[in-house]
């Protein structure tokens, strides 16, 4: 019926749907488009925030790439993609491959999906919690971490967790691993479920170990729902000011400061605000990037399954 | 399946208990926060955060509840998330009517450029947001927070929604064009109908993740009346004001919605799937 359209007609009917999406066209103009053009001119300006802004050019810019403190804070914001994408993806799949191939298929689904919740629980709660539950946890003096080491007699390794320079960035990596890891297990396990069980068995047949069907078979399967994951996770760990802000505060010194902390800083601590936009534009272009990347991907990966 | 494969074999026990220690590492957290925010506050000097409370002391909590006004928070939260989570629902099903359905063209990078808004970093758009709505007169208002997280959520929904909705059954618009129906009560009386079980999803969805939101609201919401529960939290915390039972009273106060959402979020999810695949 469609094909034999006027195109005239199809204009019009294209029109009569256009129409639904002037509401939040107006919005998505108002609060992302007119604010993120406006970021990038604030990049190339000296701007306090009240007075009127300098043109800088690239000034900001090529400071930035000079910073040694925004490098600093970029390769504490590399250490938490491995600590939320890397790590939680690999144990995800694991905890996941466990779940659904031993504990679902001998133990039951119900117990599957309860082990399943428990994981999942910490991305539910406000990081600002989950942050305020481990900085107790983690204190100095008295926090649970420490009276537990003291208790079973390894006093000695008591140690500030998240106030030692050395070691407050590999504390938060560890509260992120605890945090994201129900993520990746929630979206593996809906992705086993499509998975053929005739592959698995015929494998089985030919003696292949449950080692081999999870690497040759498994992660082959279940590679679309990896990039998500991957994508996800990677953005997410762009975006740690709250985890940063409330565990932390960026310190001690500058330890655990990331980029998203430290243009935060710029805007309203330093207000240096010019500075503080040319570091936001960077982050954006970053997570642009991966997510143009990762739509060619999926892209091609669809083109070629059909 | 073999049956051979359905033993329950030692291996398969040790997978099992494996994964529920895990479970208890994961949760370990919350049960020492529950049992130290019920000590008085003696008692944790005293006996440190291992011990279990020799009874149930709620005055923490109380006190707690009444320094922070934590029932305003709780009311702001709510008011703020639920408006976001109905305002973003109805403009991302308008949105993936046209783009879905209505397959206006060009909606494939109208979907990309929706998808991007939703990934990038909020800290590109917070300074001129923050500049135009203190222009605007909206600066510290509740209200600006829900307009700039309905943008963002709607974003996110319409990307998903619109995928969802391209798959939407012809015959049924057909039939329903045939009697006569308009775009719009084809839209409120087939397609809203049809779509329920992922409009309330996405609508749980939404509500969870702007109930969890920091920065924005962190920057927005400066005044006590008007803050959320994870930034009032938030704060506190970043002033390292509170005592040890305080701290672990807050952490409570700031699980237990946290609890309850994730119970309707089980609930909502299991029957989405459901009803899913029942269709």
């Amino acid at each position: 019926m469609r094909q034999t359209q006027t195109p005239a007609a199809r204009r019009r009917r294209e029109l009569t749907y256009a129409v639904y999406l002037v509401p939040s066209g107006a919005l998505f103009v108002a609060v992302i488009l007119v604010p993120f053009v406006m970021n990038i001119g604030i990049s190339l300006t000296t701007w306090d925030g009240i007075g009127s802004p300098r043109w800088a050019g690239a000034g900001n810019y090529t400071k930035l790439l000079a910073d040694g403190d925004f490098w600093a804070s970029f390769g504490h914001n590399v250490a938490l993609v491995v600590a939320m994408a890397i790590v939680p993806a690999a144990i995800g799949l694991v905890l996941a491959a466990a779940l659904f191939d031993v504990i679902g298929r001998r133990f039951g689904p119900r117990t599957a999906s309860v082990l399943r919740a428990c994981v999942y629980l910490p991305q539910v709660l406000p990081f600002a919690v989950a942050g305020i539950v481990w900085a107790w946890i983690l204190a100095p003096d008295d926090g649970a971490l420490n009276e537990t080491l003291r208790a079973v007699g390894l006093g000695s390794l008591r140690e500030d967790w998240l106030g030692n320079p050395k070691l407050a960035l590999y504390t938060v990596m560890g509260v992120m691993v605890w945090v994201q890891i129900g993520f990746p297990l929630v979206v593996f396990m809906a992705g086993l479920q499509r998975i053929d069980p005739a592959l698995h068995e015929a494998a089985e047949i030919d003696g292949a170990s449950w080692w081999r069907r999870f690497w040759y078979i498994t992660i082959p399967q279940i590679r679309p729902e990896l990039y998500v994951v991957l994508l996800i996770c990677t953005v997410a760990a762009i975006k740690s000011f709250d985890k940063v802000y409330i565990l932390t505060g960026g310190g001690p010194g500058n330890a655990t400061r990331v980029p998203a902390f430290y243009s935060w800083q710029n805007f309203f601590e330093k207000t240096q605000v010019g500075y503080g936009a040319a570091i936001a534009t960077v982050l954006t272009l970053i997570t642009v990037v991966l997510t143009v990347v990762f739509l060619r991907r999926q892209a091609r990966a669809e083109e070629a399954n059909r | 399946m073999t049956v051979m494969a359905r033993r329950r074999t030692p291996g398969s026990y040790a997978v099992l208990v494996s994964l529920i220690v895990l479970a208890v590492v994961m949760l370990l957290p919350f049960v020492i926060i529950a049992l130290n925010a019920v000590k008085t506050p003696a008692e944790y000097s005293s006996h440190g955060p291992l011990s279990l409370p020799k009874g149930v002391y709620l005055q923490g909590l109380k006190d707690f509840w009444e320094r922070v006004d934590f029932g305003g928070k709780l009311v702001n939260s709510v008011l703020i998330s639920g408006s976001v989570a109905v305002l973003a629902v109805v403009l991302s099903v308008l949105n993936a009517y046209a783009l879905g359905i209505g397959r206006v063209r060009g909606r494939v990078s109208i979907m990309v450029v929706f998808l991007l808004a939703n990934t990038m970093p909020q800290e590109v758009l917070v300074y001129p947001l923050y500049f135009i709505s203190k222009k605007a007169g909206l600066y510290d208002t509740r209200l600006s927070v829900v307009i700039i997280f309905t943008a963002i959520q709607t974003a996110f929904g319409t990307y998903l929604l619109s995928s969802v909705l391209s798959a939407f059954p012809r015959e049924l618009l057909e039939a329903a064009r045939i009697d006569g129906a308009g775009r719009l009560r084809i839209l409120w009386r087939v397609v809203v109908p049809i779509s329920r079980p992922t409009l309330g999803v996405l609508f749980v969805f939404f509500f969870i993740w702007t109930w969890n939101e920091f920065f924005l609201p962190l920057v927005f919401l400066v005044s006590n009346e008007n803050q959320t529960v994870p930034v009032a939290l938030g704060v506190l915390q970043g002033q390292k004001m509170m005592d040890a039972t305080t701290t672990s009273a807050s952490a409570l106060l700031g699980v237990l919605p946290a609890i309850v959402f994730f119970l309707i979020f089980q609930r909502t999810l299991t029957r989405g799937i459901t009803v899913g695949s029942a269709k």
